[in-house]
């Protein structure tokens, strides 16, 4: 029996109620006005650059006690689709038929009001979810525990630590025993042990014969927990299957970028302004772009961008992930104290940030470089998860000599010395 | 949310057009969120706030001074022979918690925004939740007024029980304006500056520091239709004996509150679905 069904969802957009987050009446009726006036409408293609499809097309349908992976980049329509299945917001088109309590741990801790203590906001944040009060009072003990909350459970939570706020929010949110329930990113928070605890809790509830959509951008979270998968492309479905030649597929679909990325103008989101990406790009020591560098050499990282003003507080860098998902560093152009001071704020211009990545520091294998523009604790301005990706050829790297697969992300050439004691 | 087995309740989510029923059903089902939400407004207004709950006292008795200086006093606009400083008083009971409701509810889903993005409940929880939790100022200012009345010698008579049908018409009006304006505000954020002007001008059409006796006979059906000034009639006429009770002017104003009520449960359900792509 399918616990969930999806037939040929579609939900589209209209670009002004996205970009400028609300109209005012002034701006609706200046809208209308031409029209009054029975002036030939300005801009002919105008139907459609305002709407866009988020989702469209989309088919599938999930058994009783399945865990479906959801695989896509940024705007590929994941989050719009679980949206819906939440019932969060409506399809444009198509339905879906959703047999049982769907829970959803889109956005944890909705609803937690920073000046109720711990306690309160167990109940408040459970009625939101959905729970009846004897519910609530029946999982209390359990929610408590798992969230390791402790003592703390009579302070506001606007004094806790943001690992304890998460690890409570989750708490709440994994007992909420729905027969669907909806899980995106918020793996993405809290310490690794919490993290593992938050998996088992998973697969609890999968073996329980309730059924899992889970959406990760993490690929072994994706691997460990499911055994099928969909890849979402530009809002369809690209590919369904087990899980492994799922991952295989968008891998290898949407990283083949030569070590390059350009934003088109449309790419960007309106809310990075007066951020403006350029382009990303990866090049080796001879100073040629390109997606296949030596780990005996030294790696350039290149971003290109733009600032239509200027910004106080600026950062701006990367992530470096392997394919499956895992960190390997974080790092941003003022990290350097001195870079800091220097650039507290960037006048707006054109520039490029460029680091190197030193020989001899990454293993063999393939990379994911995500790019953050933020201003620290004030906003992030733009980021974008795996933009470029890049191959690392470890040959006559430390140890080479030996044909084996080395485990571990870095492979660093090590200073040994070897004492010899006769 | 469902209560016995959920596992063969079967939800279908397909585009809904044009008007669509209320489902009142559900609402109730999700009745404990409303008592949720009510409780966490008033836990967080007496934590944050330094008098506490001292300012649902505050409010309408300060008023209540300034009105009585410059319009009992100076202007000696006429009470109906009851003290000034009790009769207007009796009048911003009421009117607070109307002003309160219509503004909170006004304001309220683009106030819960990230709720409504992110979890799905009946979105009318939200501008119902606001409703209550003025009700407990209302409780506490009406205190002060029981002790006004025993200061000024005014006995309380049967008549006070009818209070709770004025009461009534009082929510009946806030809610039913608070969803037009609610759902509105989501789309055109206008309506949030609209606010203070709206209730600033429906108190001075409102018989709060005047008395609606004061309106020609042949002008008191189309003053109705304003249905506070049915609300504040009927508080005068409950509390202090004036003669301004129950009459075919009360009918206009329950019809009127009644009619604006539905319109507005109905708006607000058909906009509904836009509000979390638009809010």
């Amino acid at each position: 029996m399918y616990a969930l069904r999806v037939h040929d969802l579609g939900k589209r957009y209209t670009l002004g109620a996205q970009v400028n987050a609300y109209d005012t009446l002034r701006d609706v009726l200046a809208s209308k006005l031409p029209r009054l006036r029975r002036k030939p409408p300005t801009n002919e293609a105008g139907d459609d650059m305002t709407h866009i499809w988020a989702l469209r097309h989309v088919s599938f349908d999930v058994p009783q006690g399945s865990v479906l992976g959801i695989i896509g980049k940024n705007g590929a329509g994941k989050s719009t689709l679980l949206k819906i299945l939440s019932r969060v917001t409506e399809p444009t088109e198509g339905y879906a038929e959703i047999r049982g309590r769907v829970g959803s741990l889109l956005e944890v801790g909705t609803g937690f009001h920073p000046e109720l203590t711990g306690r309160e906001n167990i109940y408040l944040n459970g009625a939101i979810l959905g729970m009846r009060r004897e519910e609530i009072d029946r999982k209390f003990d359990e929610i408590v525990e798992f969230s390791e909350i402790g003592r703390f459970l009579d302070t506001p939570v606007k004094r806790y630590s943001s690992g304890m706020y998460v690890r409570l929010a989750f708490a709440v949110a994994a007992h909420l025993e729905p027969e669907i329930l909806v899980v995106d990113e918020v793996l993405a928070v809290g310490d690794a042990a919490f993290q593992r605890k938050c998996l088992g809790r998973m697969s609890d509830v999968a073996q329980g014969g309730r059924t899992v959509l889970f959406v990760s951008h993490n690929m072994s979270a994706i691997l460990n927990l499911t055994k099928e998968a969909i890849v979402l492309e530009k809002g369809q479905i690209v590919f369904r299957g087990p899980t492994p030649e799922a991952v295989d597929y968008y891998l290898s679909s949407s990283m083949t970028h030569s070590g390059e990325k350009v934003w088109a103008a449309e790419e960007i989101p309106a809310r990075a302004a007066p951020f403006r990406p350029v382009a990303l790009r990866v090049k080796d020591a001879r100073g040629r772009t390109t997606d296949a560098v030596r780990s005996t050499e030294p790696v350039t990282i290149e971003i290109e961008y733009a600032l239509d003003a200027p910004i106080q507080g600026l950062r701006v860098g990367i992530y470096l992930l392997s394919t499956r998902g895992e960190y390997v560093f974080t790092s941003f152009d003022t990290d350097d104290q001195e870079a800091f001071q220097r650039w507290e704020t960037r006048p707006a211009g054109r520039y490029v940030s460029r680091c190197t990545i030193p020989a001899d520091l990454l293993n063999g294998g393939r990379y994911m470089v995500s790019i953050n523009a933020s201003a620290y604790n004030v906003r992030r301005y733009f980021q974008e998860d795996n933009a470029v990706a890049f191959t690392v050829d470890a040959t006559g790297a430390p140890g080479s000599q030996w044909a084996e697969a080395r485990p571990g992300l870095v492979r660093p050439r090590l200073d040994w010395e070897i004492e010899h004691e006769a | 949310m469902a209560s016995s087995s959920p596992a063969e309740e079967v939800t279908i989510l397909r585009p809904s057009r044009g008007w669509m029923d209320l489902n009142l059903r559900e609402v109730w089902r999700y009745r404990e969120l409303i008592y949720f939400l009510t409780w966490r407004d008033i836990k967080v207004r007496y934590k944050q706030t330094f008098l506490g709950a001292a300012w649902a006292i505050i409010q309408p008795f300060f008023t209540m001074v300034v009105f009585t200086l410059f319009f009992g006093r100076l202007a000696k606009v006429p009470s109906d022979n009851v003290p000034y400083p009790i009769f207007s008083y009796a009048a911003l009971l009421p009117w607070q918690l109307f002003s309160k409701a219509l503004s909170q509810a006004g304001r309220s889903l683009v106030a819960s925004r990230n709720m409504i993005t992110k979890v799905y409940f009946p979105r009318l929880i939200i501008p119902l939740a606001t409703l209550f939790g003025g009700l407990v100022d209302f409780v506490i200012a009406f205190l002060v007024l029981l002790g006004m009345m025993a200061y000024y010698h005014v006995s309380i008579s049967a008549r006070i029980w009818t209070l709770i049908p004025f009461l009534l018409l009082a929510l009946v009006t806030a809610l039913g304006v608070g969803l037009w304006l609610s759902a509105l505000n989501v789309l055109y954020r206008d309506v949030g500056y609209t606010l203070p002007f709206l209730t600033q001008f429906w108190m001075f059409i409102t018989p709060i520091a005047y008395s609606s006796t004061l309106v020609p006979p042949k002008w008191r059906l189309v003053y109705a239709l304003n249905p506070m000034a049915g609300v504040v009639d009927g508080f005068r006429w409950a509390l202090l004996g004036t003669p301004t009770g129950p009459g075919p002017a009360l009918w206009v104003s329950t019809g009127v509150a009644v009619l604006v009520l539905i319109s507005g449960l109905y708006f607000f359900r058909r906009m509904e679905r836009q509000f979390a792509d638009r809010v």
